[in-house]
């Protein structure tokens, strides 16, 4: 097997809820406590990205996947773990060795109205990065570039002198991808990029980011809630819950056989066109709060196949028969 | 005779340089528990659909013609005293965001009482008794807490639980949900559904289900209105639609999912955009996104054909349906 593009191992993030030292100080029972508090957004999270793939992490809100895209980008910092692109480590780099993986490292954000400056007109916008990592080009192989990405996400290059608000959602979308593509990046971290979108521009921009990866050999991390369009797009899946990795497989495999209880309850819980009465597997209560995290597997009080084992004990991803890898004691065990 | 019969609505935003019409000649009716799903893209006018039955448009909009008839009487027609009577007591509302709709400084059980006595001559014990009685129907766990806590102690699913007991308070005839479970995860939103699905059909309730979601509809509602640019452009039974789509934009919706692809290929797309308000085009509001748009489609709006059970705006869809009906002429 080749050596992945970028790998994550042990990544761990905690953001601290407890403020400043005076902050976390009571009085309790006679004495005085420090009380701290953190919400563990990522509790160990090992992923390896093969080049020319599309990763897709898949999760509820609160499970930790916009952070680990987060992380990957290097826009927050892990508290644990470290990131590797190419073999190199990253996360531990200061800003000017970081410089050439900011170039090969590029991120699409879920809501394209927040995410294009309004002040600045599209040429500008795709200008800056180009200028940025590309100090020495001249105004032509700069001008000739922004045509060329404006043209391959289908924007009309004559455009370019209009701002962000002139747009639809749909097309800010492809000028935020063009930005992203406007430094000929390898890796994209794209964080929810079609959720924010009607569904036939969803179709429009899911092409686009797959015409892009053909013509670019691009790798894709792809952050998303919607399980339909990680079977239409995705490589592999990893699906999250409460900060880790519960399940990693191949698209085809997670979705003709989901082995872990939370991806199958999951799964049944999308909406088909051809269903006509709800059909969802029911899980007990709610997603805990990543303030306390239950020991143990994290989803052991919501699972039907829960014992004593699952109460203790934190389940590691295994490989199954399949190719798939779970983390779940009652398939280990056999039981499921 | 229809629970509900919008007939003809027309309903316009009046802005500088003239009007917008956000609206234009819907009709639809809803019977006695009956569900009916509205779709469309955002922008399409299913939220001001669902808002103008109530006379809730916000200024500048207003109802520039056509009748809303609840139980034979016309609501776009009332005094905003008598409209009162039913907003809430007999069509209730449940909107997107149940943050944005349940008080923050009051509890629940202070909201849903305050609910029950603006309709009903009852003492607030009563009140309570009813609102423990609704919050059970929506099984929320201990229940009894729930109403003397505030909407911040409750996730998002149970609040949004919390407001379908709002919606039940004074058992309503009709329960108007606009997009109820966009805001919620895919579990949540498999769960409020599924509720909101039962308790309809136990308590006979009609239910006008707003979304943009087409699994959702075909999950929950037994008929449905395909909405564009204001207009409807195909209406019928739920399961013919989603099998056969008639309108081409539907047509359109369906293939776009990511389900009806093969995973990997190239997905269908509709071309371009949805036009905004200001300026729609003349004739089928489509037509410059269709594939089958001839001279015609660009002239006039099309009237609505039958096509089984289904009622579709399109000029191709009229021609197909002639064409079957010459060749069933010619052969016998």
């Amino acid at each position: 097997m080749t050596s992945p593009l970028v790998s994550i191992r042990g990544l761990e993030k905690r953001f601290d809820l407890s403020g400043s030292l005076l902050e976390q100080i009571t009085f309790e029972g006679g004495r005085f406590r420090r009380k701290q508090e953190a919400v563990h957004a990522i509790n160990g999270v090992d992923l390896e990205v093969q080049k020319g793939e599309a990763l897709c992490v898949v999760g509820e809100s609160g499970c930790g996947k916009s952070t680990v895209a987060r992380t990957v980008m290097g826009l927050i910092s892990p508290s644990a773990g470290e990131i590797h692109y190419d073999g190199q480590r990253i996360d531990n780099l200061d800003g000017k060795a970081a410089l050439p993986y900011r170039r090969k490292m590029q991120m699409i954000f879920q809501n394209p109205y927040a995410s294009l400056n309004p002040r600045m007109t599209i040429q500008q916008t795709l200008e800056e990065p180009i200028r940025f990592h590309h100090p020495d080009w001249s105004q032509t192989q700069v001008r000739d570039k922004i045509h060329e990405v404006m043209h391959s996400v289908g924007i009309d290059p004559d455009w370019g002198s209009r701002f962000g608000h002139e747009f639809s959602g749909g097309q800010r979308q492809r000028i935020a991808i063009a930005r992203a593509l406007a430094v000929d990046p390898e890796f994209i971290v794209a964080d929810e990029p079609i959720s924010a979108l009607d569904v036939s521009i969803q179709a429009q921009v899911l092409n686009l980011l797959m015409d892009a990866q053909e013509s670019r050999g691009l790798t894709y991390l792809f952050i998303t809630h919607d399980l339909a369009v990680v079977e239409h797009f995705g490589t592999r899946v990893a699906v999250m819950y409460l900060g880790r990795v519960c399940e990693l497989a191949d698209t085809r495999n997670l979705f003709a056989a989901p082995r872990h209880p939370y991806t199958q309850a999951l799964l049944s819980a999308i909406p088909k066109l051809e269903d006509d009465r709800p059909n969802h597997i029911r899980l007990k209560g709610e997603v805990p709060t990543p303030v306390n995290l239950p020991s143990g597997c994290v989803f052991h009080g919501r699972c039907p196949y829960a014992n004593e084992r699952c109460r203790q004990e934190v389940p590691q991803l295994i490989a199954t028969d399949g190719g798939t890898q779970v983390a779940c004691h009652a398939v280990e065990e056999g039981r499921l | 005779m229809a629970l509900l019969e919008v007939k003809d609505l027309d309903v316009r935003f009046a802005v500088r340089g003239g009007d917008l019409t956000a609206l234009r000649g819907i009709s639809f009716s809803l019977d006695k528990g009956e569900r009916l799903g509205l779709v469309g893209e955002s922008g399409a006018g299913k939220s001001v659909a669902a808002f103008s039955i109530l006379n809730l448009i916000a200024k500048p909009g207003y109802i520039a013609g056509g009748q809303i008839l609840f139980e034979g009487k016309d609501l776009a027609a009332m005094s905003e005293r008598e409209l009162r009577k039913i907003r809430g007591n007999r069509i209730a509302m449940i909107f997107q965001d149940p943050m944005m709709t349940l008080n923050p400084v009051l509890t629940i059980g202070t909201q849903m009482v305050e609910a029950i006595l603006a309709h009903r001559n009852i003492s607030k014990k009563e009140a309570r008794a009813i609102a423990l009685d609704r919050l059970k129907k929506v099984q929320i766990p201990s229940p009894e807490k729930r109403l003397d806590q505030y909407p911040h102690e409750l996730s998002g699913g149970m609040r949004q639980r919390v407001i379908i007991a709002i919606a039940l308070l004074l058992d309503p005839e009709i329960i108007i949900a606009d997009e109820p479970t966009t805001a919620l995860d895919v579990t949540i939103q498999a769960e409020i559904m599924d509720l909101l699905l039962n308790l309809c059909e136990q308590e006979n309730v009609a239910l006008m289900l707003i979304t943009h979601d087409l699994g959702v509809v075909s999950q929950v509602t037994q008929r449905m209105l395909v909405m564009y640019s204001g207009r409807i452009i195909e209406q019928g039974p739920t399961r013919e639609i989603i099998n056969d789509a008639q309108h081409p934009y539907t047509q359109g919706l369906i293939n776009a999912l990511p389900q009806m692809g093969e995973p990997g290929a190239r997905l269908f797309q509709i071309p371009g955009s949805m036009p905004s308000l200001k300026n729609v085009p003349t004739g089928c509001p489509f037509h410059s996104r269709c594939n089958f748009a001839t001279e015609q489609c660009k002239q006039a709006m099309p009237e609505y054909v039958r096509s089984g059970n289904v009622d579709v705006a399109c000029y191709e869809v009229a021609n197909l349906i002639e064409q079957e009906k010459r060749m069933q002429e010619a052969e016998s």
